[in-house]
C-alpha cells in the first residue's frame, strides 16, 4: 500500500517534457516535489501564476505570492503573473496539458465528485469544475477507500458531480487504473505487496483485470 | 487627467447603502481590500450582497462583515475557512451561491466588458447546469452563463496614481482587475499612491477609466493564510 507521498512520486513519473500542468490541493500538490530535474515543465496556479517554485525560505515568505491552496510559494525563473480570468482562459482554452486533482469519488465511466464537503455542508469547488471541463489530461490522486472502508471507485458517483466522463487515470494507494471507453476501471499496476484480491475487494465499480498485472517499482 | 483621489477609506465608502451589491477583490486573504473592509465595519449596514472568490476567515477579510451580520447573500467559489459563515448559513440567515471559480471570473469579466452572457463548458453534467440553457457547438455541450455587475467594486492594488491607474503585485492581482471594470463605482485602495505621470504607462494593469475613487491605505496587515516554508 502506498503512502500519500508515494502516490505523488508515482504520478510524477507520468509527467512528460514540455507540459503545462495544474496541480490540485492535497496529494497533487506533493507531486511538484518529485518532478525529475531533467524535465522542462511549468506548473500553473489558477490564482494567477505560471511557474510555481518550491516553498520559500522562512525569511522570503511573501503575502503577495500564494498558490491556490493559499500557501506561500516562490516563482521559478521565467514565470508570469496574470489575473483570474486569464488563468481560466488558459484552462478552458485547452492550453493546460494536464490536471492532477484529488477526488471523493470516481465512477467507472470517468465521472468525478470532488466538491469540498464538511459537516454535511457543500463548501464549494474552487477551480475543479473548470479543470475537469477543459481538454487537459485528467489524473486523479486519492485514497482507494474512505476512512470507513467504503470504496471510492464506484459504478456511479453518489455525491454531487464535478464533471462527467473526464477522468483518464486514477492513482490510489492500491494501484493505477485507467478508465475504459466502454466503462470500467482497468487495472494497470498494483502497489508493492498489494494483491489482486484486495483490489477486487475494495473496488465497488466494474474492475477489469487483463493478463499479468505488473507490480509497481518499489520506493526506497 | 481626472483626479480620482479621496482622503481615506471612510470617505471612499461613505455612500454604500443597505442592500448594496458589492464585488470584493482577493483570493483567500491575498489581495483583499483590507482598508475598505475595516471602514465598512463601522457603518451600520444591512442586507449586503457580497461577491468574492472566498469568504475570508473568522477574524479577517469578509469574515469581519459576516460577524457584524451585514451580509444577506454571498456569491463565491469556495467558502471553506469560515466558521461564522457556517453558523449563519445553517441558521438560514445567509444565502449562498457557489460558482465555479473560472465561471465567476469570466462572469465578472463579461460584466465589465458589456457581454451579457456567454457559453462555457464548465458545469456540464453537474448541479451548476441546473435551469441553464445548454447548447451544442462543434459536437460539445456548453451552458449559458450571465454577466455579473455590482453597485460598488472594492479592490486592492500595490501602486496607483492620482488618475486611478493601477499596478498589482504577485498573485494579489487575481480578481481585482476584473472587478474594477464591473463595478458602477470602483474604489481602489493602494499601498502607494503617486502623482499621475510617475507610473510607466507600459506597466499599468488596470487603466484609470475603471476606477472612480482611489486612496492610499495605511498599515496593511496582509495576513498569510497558510505559511509554508522549505528547510
Amino acid at each position: 500500500m502506498l503512502s500519500k507521498t508515494q502516490i505523488a512520486r508515482r504520478i510524477a513519473k507520468e509527467i512528460k517534457n514540455g507540459q503545462y500542468i495544474n496541480l490540485g490541493i492535497g496529494i497533487p500538490t506533493l507531486v511538484a516535489n518529485y518532478i525529475p530535474d531533467h524535465l522542462q515543465v511549468v506548473l500553473q496556479s489558477e490564482n494567477g501564476l505560471l511557474g510555481i517554485g518550491p516553498f520559500p525560505k522562512s525569511a522570503d515568505t511573501d503575502p503577495d505570492l500564494v498558490n491556490a491552496g493559499k500557501e506561500t510559494i516562490s516563482m521559478v525563473k521565467g514565470s508570469s503573473l496574470f489575473d483570474s480570468a486569464e488563468a481560466f482562459a488558459m484552462i478552458r482554452g485547452g492550453h493546460i496539458d494536464m490536471a492532477i486533482l484529488g477526488a471523493l469519488e470516481v465512477s467507472e465511466n470517468g465521472d468525478i465528485s470532488n466538491w469540498k464537503i464538511s459537516s454535511g455542508l457543500i463548501k464549494g469547488v474552487g477551480g475543479a469544475l473548470d479543470l475537469v471541463a477543459s481538454e487537459a489530461r485528467l489524473f486523479v490522486a486519492m485514497h482507494h477507500c474512505h476512512k470507513d472502508g467504503s470504496s471510492k471507485l464506484l459504478k456511479e458517483c453518489k455525491l454531487p458531480l464535478t464533471g462527467i466522463k473526464c477522468v483518464h487515470k486514477i492513482f490510489t494507494d492500491l494501484g493505477i487504473f485507467s478508465i475504459l471507453p466502454e466503462g470500467g476501471f482497468k487495472l494497470l499496476e498494483r502497489a508493492p505487496g498489494v494483491t489482486l484480491d484486495e483490489i477486487r475487494d475494495k473496488t465497488a465499480g466494474k474492475l477489469v483485470i487483463k493478463g499479468e498485472i505488473p507490480e509497481m517499482e518499489s520506493f526506497d | 487627467m481626472i483626479n480620482k483621489v479621496v482622503a481615506d477609506a471612510p470617505e471612499a465608502i461613505h455612500d454604500i447603502t443597505d442592500g448594496a451589491v458589492l464585488l470584493l477583490g482577493g483570493f483567500g486573504l491575498c489581495g483583499i481590500p483590507e482598508a475598505a473592509i475595516q471602514a465598512l465595519i463601522f457603518r451600520d449596514l444591512k442586507q449586503l450582497t457580497c461577491i468574492s472568490n472566498n469568504a475570508g476567515v473568522d477574524d479577517f477579510g469578509i469574515g469581519l462583515l459576516l460577524k457584524k451580520r451585514m451580509i444577506r447573500k454571498l456569491i463565491a467559489s469556495y467558502v471553506g475557512e469560515n466558521a461564522e459563515f457556517e453558523k449563519q448559513f445553517v441558521a438560514g440567515d445567509l444565502e449562498l451561491e457557489l460558482i465555479p471559480q473560472g465561471t465567476l471570473a469570466e462572469r465578472i469579466r463579461a460584466g465589465g466588458a458589456g457581454i451579457p452572457a456567454f457559453f462555457t463548458p464548465t458545469g456540464i453534467g453537474s448541479d451548476v447546469a441546473k435551469g441553464k440553457e445548454i447548447r451544442e457547438f462543434d459536437g460539445r455541450l456548453f451552458l449559458l452563463e450571465r454577466w455579473i455587475k455590482a453597485d460598488f467594486a472594492l479592490i486592492k492594488a500595490w501602486k496607483g496614481d492620482t488618475a486611478g491607474n493601477l499596478i498589482y503585485r504577485g498573485t494579489a492581482r487575481n480578481f481585482n482587475p476584473l472587478m474594477a471594470a464591473a463595478g458602477k463605482i470602483t474604489i481602489a485602495e493602494v499601498e502607494e499612491l503617486v502623482p499621475a505621470g510617475e507610473l510607466d504607462p507600459n506597466h499599468i494593469h488596470t487603466p484609470g477609466i475603471y476606477v472612480q475613487r482611489i486612496f492610499q491605505g495605511e498599515a496593511y496587515e496582509k495576513r498569510i493564510e497558510n505559511v509554508t516554508v522549505s528547510a
